[in-house]
């Protein structure tokens, strides 16, 4: 019983910040706007949130300061790949970098030229609720808002119009780069809260190696979901599941399994189910263009 | 052109020995390139820069550093520092280790030293390796877990199965097995030194196994366990530099690298003319390149810091001697019985 409640909290802790950068990839993809720079906006957004919450005294402030960083550095990625034209894979590509720098930048300028940030007060942080942290389930909650949002409003449908059929959205009197910069800005919002619910919430301190790879990691579990919010959610939780497996298993004492071997297990695992049990996966037809 | 080419090639010329002369007039030169991290990194970077900065203080040595942005950086600051006319060059973390082989053999007669990495009988004589013997630090933490657990049971995470890390685990296994022959251990690798969610699982994960303490030499990935044995109210044990300033009630001690002094006695040795190129140095206690944090003393009672100072003097002797490999171990556990 211990066991199974300690694979079920590991699942849920480290599936979070994959489903909060996963949905703000469905959120940017959706409309037509390819964002590999999920990553940078998420190491922005965990640096600030960090900040804003040492300062402040605040977790949630910090936190919702982490989405509006990831925000800010997103606007960025709307300018290039919707209004100036810019590939959107390249744009993308430099939000990563930008990210990474301008946290570390930022971090040396406020904290005495530090690269990481001192850690937060166990009493300053996020709260627990029947032991798991708020953030848990308002990964859960915003899910739900944003499946509602594509299934049931005008916007959910503009958004989807715009990236599967631009064109015909333009004919239809849909304002698509309206959309466009919308879906955007969500998902740098989404990823910044990623970001966050790591730094202050897994751990109490941003360091530059925090955020190494879990951006790519969310933009995988997207496609794995087939760009649906509810199945990119079902996704990371997979992931997550499959690294929590990891930890147990390579903490049996009588099972004797190399750590290297044992590690590779989620990736291997996430290959044969998606090959195995998930049908085709369908990008926006417009994704890119 | 070729009018220009001599005129170049004088004003070189007569460049170059004005430098060389000067260097004849000046101190000794020490620079540091520093890895990723930076030289404000809180870690390795740092504990060397404020080891040259002693130099400067106590021997008016000059000094000065590089930082690496990223790895591909370090060729070109090795070639900064080479082109400044340093005397000694520094490469801070074994990350470096290809580029200052290459530089070492590119510039034959510029002495350089590297940090945690060993070319063993392939060091070129221009080339000083600085070792730790972490084990012996690691002995001495591993001692006091023992004897601060309740539970009798410590934890080990590493980053990686590599010798570094083994020689801070089989050094903490050690310790506490010389504290208490009883002593459980739960032992597991995160395969990773970044992923500080999967370090955060794994402590939660000892802890509910009865751990108590627990000892990490994870880099990043301690950040994790630190947190999740500040939220269970257990114990921690700091890797590399005092990371009592993580938890403050929860980092018990940690087992320390003290790069700055390592840095400091081979700079002396420079200044004294008995830099030995072409070898490799293992600083441990005796040295004072390994030992307990500072802070320790503010969580463990007096009469261990007492215990801590004899097995000190003993390693210190040789009376007492520490394991780096499982193999080693294995003859140190027979020598307990």
């Amino acid at each position: 019983m211990n066991d199974l409640i300690i694979i079920f909290t590991t699942t849920l802790m480290y599936s979070t910040p994959l489903i909060f950068v996963s949905l703000g990839g469905v959120m940017s993809e959706k409309s037509g706007i390819i964002n590999i720079g999920l990553e940078g906006m998420m190491t922005l957004g965990a640096f600030v949130a960090s900040w804003i919450a040492l300062t402040t005294g605040n977790p949630w402030l910090g936190f919702l300061s982490g989405g509006f960083a990831g925000l800010l550095l997103a606007s960025l990625h709307a300018l290039a790949s919707i209004y100036w034209g810019a590939n959107q894979v390249v744009s993308g590509m430099a939000m990563n970098f930008l990210g990474g720098g301008i946290s570390i930048f930022l971090c040396r300028i406020f904290f005495e030229g530090a690269s990481m940030t001192p850690p937060l007060d166990l009493a300053l942080k996020i709260p627990l609720i029947f032991n798991q942290y708020a953030t848990v389930y308002l990964s859960f909650i915003t899910t739900l808002i944003i499946w509602f949002i594509f299934k049931f409003t005008k916007l959910g449908l503009r958004i989807i119009s715009a990236g599967e059929h631009p064109k015909a959205a333009i004919s239809a009197g849909v304002k698509v780069n309206f959309y466009r910069t919308f879906g955007v800005l969500a998902s740098g919002f989404l990823a910044g809260l990623g970001g966050g619910s790591l730094s202050i919430v897994i751990v109490s301190n941003f360091r530059p190696t925090l955020i190494s790879g879990q951006g790519f990691i969310a933009l995988a579990a997207l496609i794995f979901g087939k760009w649906n919010p509810v199945g990119s959610m079902l996704a990371c939780l997979f992931f997550g599941f499959s690294q929590a497996l990891v930890v147990y298993i390579g903490g049996l004492e009588n099972v004797q399994i190399s750590s290297q071997l044992l590690s590779a297990l989620p990736y291997v695992l996430t290959l044969v189910v998606l090959v195995s049990f998930m049908g085709k996966s369908t990008a926006p037809s417009a994704l890119g263009q | 052109m070729r009018f220009n080419g001599v005129v170049l090639s004088a004003i070189l010329l007569v460049s170059l020995s004005l430098s060389s002369y000067s260097l004849k007039a000046a101190t000794l030169k020490v620079g540091m390139v520093t890895d990723v991290g930076g030289v404000n990194d809180q870690s390795f970077n740092q504990s060397a820069w404020e080891g040259l900065q002693k130099t400067k203080k106590d021997l008016g040595i000059k000094i000065s550093y590089q930082e690496s942005k990223q790895d591909a950086d370090y060729p070109a600051n090795l070639e900064t520092l080479y082109d400044a006319k340093n005397d000694l060059i520094w490469g801070i973390g074994f990350k470096m280790a290809d580029a200052i082989l290459l530089a070492a053999k590119q510039n034959p007669k510029q002495k350089y030293a590297i940090i945690d990495y060993s070319y063993g009988n392939k060091t070129p004589p221009n080339v000083l390796g600085v070792m730790f013997k972490a084990e012996e630090g690691a002995f001495l933490s591993g001692y006091l877990a023992s004897k601060m657990s309740k539970t009798g049971s410590v934890g080990f995470i590493g980053g990686m199965s590599v010798p570094i890390i083994h020689s801070f685990q089989y050094g903490f296994k050690a310790g506490a097995l010389y504290a208490n022959k009883k002593i459980k251990f739960n032992e597991q690798y995160a395969e990773s030194f970044t992923d500080a969610a999967k370090g955060k699982a794994i402590a939660n994960q000892m802890i509910g196994k009865g751990s108590d303490v627990i000892f990490h030499a994870a880099g990043a990935v301690g950040d994790g366990v630190i947190e999740a044995v500040k939220e269970k109210n257990k114990m921690a044990v700091g890797v590399d530099r005092d990371q009592n300033y993580l938890a403050p009630n929860n980092v018990i001690t940690s087992s320390m690298k003290r790069i700055d002094n390592a840095i400091y006695n081979v700079v002396n040795d420079l200044g004294k003319g008995t830099f030995k190129g072409g070898t490799t140095i293992e600083y441990g206690l005796k040295d004072g390149a390994v030992d307990v944090a500072p802070t320790t003393s503010k969580m463990v009672p007096s009469v261990l810091m007492e215990d801590i100072s004899k097995l000190k003097k003993s390693i210190v002797e040789g009376k007492l001697k520490i394991p780096a490999t499982s193999s080693a171990f294995a003859t140190f556990v027979k020598s307990l019985k």
